[in-house]
C-alpha cells in the first residue's frame, strides 16, 4: 500500500519499521538531521522517538526561492506536501513507491524522487519543482528544450523526467548520450518518448552553455 | 466474427449528417504535415497543464479503495465501525451501503455490484473511504476488517483448461468458442505446398501502466454531477457514470482536457468512478478518488496472453498457399482473450486459411483494450513465421513477403480493396533506408556479442476512422479562431493538428487559434480516442467546419467588395479577389463579419467510402545484440518505415512511432505479469521494480522513420490514417527475427528475457541440465 501507517497502538511493528526507515534506509546528514529532530534533544539515531500521528512538526523549506515555514506530520512525503499542500501540481504522483520518476525534484540541486522523501527530512533545504524553473511565465533553457524537441507524449512523467535532466545538467554540465541515457534512468516514459528525451536533454546542455 | 475497429465504442454510434460539399484533397500543404511544436507544449513543460490528478476544489476529501487481497474469495463480512470513528474519516462504503447496490458491467452478459462480495481476482474492490487527508484515509482502510471465504483458484490458461478445475464463473471457465475462421481448402494448401513449418508461440500478459494512475474527481451541485476523469473518451465516461447512478446524461459533465497515458486501459471507466461520485454525494463535499500503482496493475487492465499454434504452407517458388492458427487466451475473470488472428487472415495474399480461436476464464483481472488488441500476438507469430519459412526457402524475408503483398482485403466480406496500401514500398524502401542487404551479409562475429538484423511487417485492422464526428471553428473578428471538439489528446497531439488543420484553410496562425476539448458540458460529442482512429474521425470534420466559415467569410466579402463569392479566396489575413487582385478586404475590415462578431462554422465528418477499406501498414527493421554468455539481448538501432496515409505533423507522428517501437521493445523482452499459481493467486509483478518496463537505457537512442505517403485521395477528405497502433504491432517479431539471424535460434517464447535465451542456446547446442521451466 501507498502509505505508511502509524496506528502504533495497535499495531507496534510498524513502530518499528518506520524507525527503521529513519535510521537505517536514509544516508548521511539528512538521516541524521531528521532522526536528531525528532528524538528531541538527542543525536543518537538509534534511540529516536516516535512522534505519534497526528503530532506536527515544525519545517522549514526553501521551495522555489521562497520560505515555507510549515507543520508537518513525520510521516508525510514531500510529495505531499509539495502538491497537497504547497499546491504545486506540476510535481506528478506515479507510483509512490520510488519506482516511476514522475515526482522527481531538486533537494539542494540534485535530483530525488519526493514520494522517497520524507518533509522533515527537506527541513532546511533548498527544494526546487518544474515551477521553479520557471522565471515570470517565461520556460527555463530545459523546458525549452522538452518543448521544441517533443520530448514528451502524454506529458505527465514529463516534470520529472525535466526535473532528472536539469539535475543531471547541474552536475554535469556537457554529458556524453551514454551519460544522459544513465542520467535519465530512473524515470519511466511510458509513452516511449526517449529518443526525443535525449535530444531534449543534449539541445538544454547547449542553450544553457549559451546562456539561454 | 467479422473484423471490427469498434472496439473502443461499445454498442452502435449514431452517425453525423453529411456535409454539403466535400471538399477536394489537400495538394501541397503550407502547415498541415510540417513539424510544428505542440500547441499545447508549454502547458505540458511548464506544469501549467492540470491533469485530473491535479485537480485541487475547496473542501475536497480524498478517498481510497479497499481490495481483496486474494485470488478468489468470498466476502464474508466487512467491519468498519473502527474506520468510521477515525480522525477526520467523513465516509465509509462497503456492500449494504445504501447507495451501493448498483450493478456493474463487466463483459457482455454478465455483470456483478459495486462490492460485490464474489471477489474473482485480487484487486477487486471491498469498502472504500473518504477522508480529510489521504493518509486518513489511508489509516481508516487498514482499521477495516474483512473475513474471507478464501476459494480454489486457477491462474493459468492450461489449469483452467482442465475439467476438474475451480469454477471462475458458473458455466465453467472455457466459453463456447465462436466459429473459426475459413476461406478455401486448408487441407488441400497444405497438400500442394513444397515446404510446411508448424509452431506454437507464446506471448505474455502485458499491463498498460500509464503514467497517470486511474482516478477522477467528483463534485455534485445539488443534483448535477461533474467528474474530472483521467479518460481517453469524456463522453464514454459521461455514459456509464449516468447509466451507473440513473442521471440524465445532461447532468453529468465530465471533463479530461489533460490525461497521462492511457493505451486503451482508458477507454472505459472503473468503479472508482462511481464510488467517489457517491461519497461526494453523501458528504456534501468534493471527491478526489485515484488508485494507486498497484491497483492499476492489478485492476485496470491487461494484454491477453495468448499461445498460438501456427500451420503455414509455401511452395518453392514463395507462394503462401495455406495457413492455419489455433490460439488460446485469457482476458480473465470477466473478459474474452483476445482475438490474435487478424494478421493471419489478412496481412498475406493466402487462398486457403482457417483460424479458431478460444477464450479461458482465470482469476485475475479483465483485459481491457490494448494498443491493437490481438495485433502484436498474432503478429509475433505470423511473422516468425514468415522469417522461419524464408530461411526454409533460403530466400530473402523481403522477398518472401513482398511476393505476398495483397492490394485488397481478403477477409473481409466482398474482398473490398484497400483505399490504399503502400505495405511493399514499406519493406522495400525501409529496408533500403536501413541497409538491410549490406546488414545481412555482415560476417558474423567471432566474439561472444552476436550482431543480427530482422525485419517484421504488420497492418493494423482499424486506423479509418469513420463517422461520428462534430467540430465546431469560430472564427472572431480580428482574425483569431476557436476549435471547439470533444476528442481527448492523450498524447499524440490531437490539439495540434487540429489546429494545423483550421490554419491550413484559414490562414489564422497557430498561436492564435484556442481549444476547447474533452467536456461532455461543452464540447461536441466524440467517441474515445482509441483505436488510432482519431486523426481519419476528427480531421474531415474539423476541415469541413473550417471550410464552412470560409464560405461564410466569402460571401460577406464578395458583398462588400460587389465580386462574386467564387473569384474570392483568402490570402493570409486579406480575402482577394482572384481576376481583379486590387479588390481585397482585410479579414478584420468585412463589415458583415465586424458587426456579428463571429462566424461559426460546422462541420461533420462523412461516411468512408463504400466498398473500400482503410488500413494502415509497416515495415519495422531491428538490429539487436545478443550476449552469447548472459543471454542479454539489446536493441541498438530500430527502422520504421510506415503507411498511415497523409501524416498530420512529422514531430508527433515520427514520437508516435518511436512510442510504438519502444512498447514493442518491452513487449519482446522484459514485460510480463506473473502469478502465483501454486499459493494464493496473486499477482507477483505489481511493482514496477517486478513489472519491467523499458526505460532509457533500454530504448534504442538510434531510431529512425520512414514516412510514405500513399496520397489516399479517397479514405476521406485529409488523406489521413491512423498511425498509434500501427507503430506497436511489428516491433517484437522484428526483434525476434534479429536474434535468430543473431544467434540461429528460434524464440517462440515472449518475453525473450537471459534466461530463455541461455536455455535456447543451449538446447540449441544441445547442452543438458540447463533447463529450468
Amino acid at each position: 500500500m501507498g502509505h505508511d501507517d502509524t496506528n502504533t497502538d495497535t499495531l507496534p511493528a510498524r513502530g518499528v519499521s518506520r524507525r527503521g526507515f529513519i535510521t537505517t534506509g536514509v544516508t548521511g546528514a539528512i538521516g541524521v538531521a531528521a532522526a536528531a529532530k525528532l528524538a528531541g534533544a538527542t543525536t543518537d539515531a538509534q534511540g529516536a522517538a516516535i512522534v505519534k500521528a497526528g503530532e506536527m512538526v515544525a519545517v522549514t523549506l526553501m521551495v522555489n526561492g521562497r520560505q515555507r515555514k510549515m507543520l508537518v506530520e513525520p510521516r508525510w512525503s514531500l510529495l505531499h506536501i509539495v502538491r497537497d499542500h504547497l499546491g504545486l501540481t506540476g510535481t506528478k504522483v506515479g507510483c509512490e513507491r520510488g519506482e516511476c520518476g514522475a515526482c522527481t525534484v531538486l533537494v539542494d540541486g540534485v535530483p530525488r524522487y519526493a514520494c522517497m522523501a520524507l518533509a522533515v527530512e527537506a527541513d532546511g533545504r533548498e527544494v526546487t519543482t518544474l515551477e521553479g524553473l520557471m522565471t515570470g511565465e517565461d520556460m527555463g533553457p530545459t523546458q525549452r528544450a522538452f518543448a521544441e524537441e517533443d520530448a514528451f507524449q502524454c506529458g505527465y512523467c514529463t516534470p520529472g523526467q525535466i526535473m532528472a535532466a536539469e539535475g543531471l545538467l547541474r552536475a554535469n554540465p556537457s554529458p556524453s548520450l551514454d551519460e544522459i541515457r544513465a542520467g535519465m534512468g530512473g524515470n519511466i516514459c511510458r509513452c516511449g518518448a526517449y529518443a526525443h528525451i535525449f535530444k531534449a536533454v543534449a539541445k538544454a546542455a547547449d542553450l544553457k552553455r549559451q546562456g539561454r | 466474427m467479422e473484423p471490427t475497429d469498434r472496439y473502443y465504442w461499445d454498442g452502435p454510434a449514431p452517425e453525423t449528417p453529411a456535409q454539403s460539399s466535400t471538399p477536394a484533397p489537400w495538394k501541397d500543404t503550407t502547415i498541415v504535415g510540417k513539424p510544428v511544436v505542440r500547441v499545447d507544449a508549454y502547458d505540458r513543460v511548464t506544469g501549467s497543464a492540470i491533469f485530473p490528478s491535479d485537480v485541487v476544489l475547496p473542501d475536497m476529501l480524498h478517498a481510497a479503495v479497499l481490495w481483496c487481497p486474494h485470488g478468489h474469495a468470498m466476502v464474508k463480512h466487512v467491519d468498519t465501525s473502527a474506520a468510521e470513528k477515525m480522525p477526520g474519516v467523513r465516509a465509509v462504503l462497503k456492500d449494504g451501503t445504501p447507495g451501493t447496490n448498483i450493478p456493474w458491467f463487466q463483459s457482455r452478459g454478465f455483470s456483478s455490484r459495486l462490492f460485490d462480495p464474489h471477489c474473482r481476482y485480487e484487486g477487486e474492490e471491498v469498502a472504500a473511504v473518504a477522508a480529510d487527508t489521504i493518509y486518513q484515509a489511508w489509516d481508516a482502510l487498514r482499521a477495516i476488517k474483512v473475513e474471507y471465504d478464501l476459494l480454489p483458484h486457477v491462474v493459468t490458461e492450461e489449469d483452467a483448461a482442465k475439467t476438474d478445475a475451480p469454477a471462475v464463473r458458473d458455466g465453467g471457465n472455457v466459453p463456447p468458442a465462436g466459429r473459426p475462421y475459413e476461406r478455401g481448402d486448408v487441407a488441400a494448401g497444405f497438400a500442394s505446398a513444397d515446404v510446411v513449418v508448424e509452431r506454437t508461440y507464446t506471448t505474455p500478459c502485458e499491463l498498460h501502466h500509464p503514467a497517470e494512475l486511474h482516478g477522477c474527481v467528483a463534485k455534485w451541485d445539488g443534483s448535477r454531477l461533474t467528474v474530472w476523469e483521467s479518460t481517453q473518451g469524456v463522453y464514454a465516461i459521461q455514459n456509464s457514470v449516468a447509466a451507473a447512478l440513473n442521471l440524465p446524461l445532461a447532468n453529468v459533465r465530465v471533463i479530461g482536457h489533460y490525461m497521462g497515458g492511457g493505451f486503451g486501459s482508458k477507454l472505459s471507466t472503473g468503479k472508482y468512478s462511481i464510488i467517489a461520485a457517491l461519497m461526494a454525494k453523501k458528504t456534501g463535499r468534493p471527491v478526489r478518488l485515484f488508485l494507486t500503482r498497484e491497483q492499476v496493475a492489478l485492476t485496470m487492465g491487461n494484454r491477453p496472453p495468448n499461445t498460438i499454434w501456427l500451420k503455414a504452407g509455401v511452395r518453392r517458388d514463395g507462394t503462401l498457399v495455406a495457413l492455419e492458427s489455433r490460439s488460446r487466451g485469457t482476458g480473465g475473470a470477466y473478459a474474452g482473450g483476445g482475438s490474435p488472428d487478424f494478421l493471419i487472415r489478412e496481412l498475406y495474399l493466402c487462398p486457403n486459411v482457417r483460424c479458431e480461436n478460444q477464450d479461458v476464464y482465470i482469476n485475475a483481472g479483465p483485459q481491457r483494450p490494448f494498443r491493437a488488441p490481438g495485433h502484436p500476438q498474432g503478429a509475433w507469430a505470423l511473422e516468425q513465421m514468415m522469417d522461419e519459412l524464408a530461411a526454409r526457402l533460403g530466400m530473402d524475408p523481403i522477398e518472401l513477403r513482398v511476393k505476398n503483398v495483397p492490394t485488397f482485403s481478403q477477409s473481409r466480406g466482398g474482398n473490398p480493396p484497400y483505399t490504399s496500401t503502400l505495405l511493399k514500398e514499406c519493406l522495400v524502401d525501409g529496408a533500403k533506408s536501413f541497409g538491410w542487404t549490406e546488414a545481412r551479409k555482415r560476417p558474423p562475429a567471432a566474439g561472444h556479442i552476436k550482431r543480427g538484423v530482422g525485419v517484421a511487417a504488420g497492418m493494423w485492422q482499424g486506423g479509418g476512422g469513420s463517422p461520428p464526428s462534430t467540430a465546431i471553428v469560430k472564427l472572431f473578428a480580428d482574425g483569431s479562431a476557436n476549435l471547439n471538439m470533444g476528442a481527448s489528446d492523450i498524447g499524440c497531439g490531437t490539439k495540434t493538428w487540429a489546429a494545423q488543420i483550421v490554419s491550413e484553410e484559414l490562414g489564422v496562425p497557430l498561436d492564435r487559434i484556442s481549444i476547447e476539448h474533452a467536456d461532455t458540458g461543452t464540447t461536441q460529442f466524440a467517441t474515445p480516442s482509441g483505436g488510432s482512429k482519431t486523426v481519419p474521425t476528427e480531421s474531415p470534420a474539423i476541415r469541413a467546419a473550417a471550410i464552412q466559415v470560409k464560405e461564410q467569410l466569402m460571401a460577406m466579402a464578395a458583398e462588400q467588395l460587389k465580386v462574386p463569392a467564387a473569384d474570392l479566396e483568402l490570402r493570409g489575413s486579406e480575402v482577394v479577389s482572384k481576376s481583379e487582385p486590387t479588390k481585397k478586404v482585410a479579414v478584420g475590415a468585412i463589415g458583415g463579419f465586424r458587426s456579428r462578431g463571429v462566424v461559426v462554422g460546422v462541420g461533420y465528418r462523412g461516411p468512408n467510402p463504400s466498398g473500400k477499406v482503410a488500413n494502415p501498414f509497416a515495415a519495422q527493421f531491428a538490429e539487436v545484440e545478443v550476449n552469447a554468455l548472459t543471454g542479454e539481448i539489446r536493441v541498438v538501432r530500430f527502422l520504421a518505415a510506415h503507411d498511415s496515409g497523409r501524416p498530420m505533423n512529422e514531430k508527433t507522428y515520427q514520437n508516435q512511432v518511436f512510442g510504438g517501437i519502444t512498447m514493442g521493445i518491452g513487449f519482446a523482452l522484459t514485460e510480463t505479469r506473473v502469478m502465483d499459481r501454486e499459493h494464493r493467486g496473486k499477482v507477483l509483478t505489481q511493482s514496477l521494480h517486478d513489472y519491467k518496463m523499458p526505460t532509457a537505457l533500454d530504448a534504442p537512442a538510434d531510431k529512425s522513420v520512414v514516412i510514405l505517403d500513399p496520397h489516399d485521395t479517397e479514405v476521406n477528405t485529409t488523406g489521413a490514417k491512423g498511425i498509434g497502433e500501427p507503430a506497436t504491432i511489428p516491433t517484437a517479431p522484428a526483434i525476434a527475427n534479429a536474434v535468430f539471424h543473431a544467434i540461429g535460434v528460434r524464440l517462440a517464447d515472449a518475453p525473450m528475457h537471459p534466461v530463455r535465451v541461455l536455455d535456447a542456446l543451449a538446447d540449441h547446442a544441445g547442452a543438458k541440465g540447463r533447463k529450468r521451466g
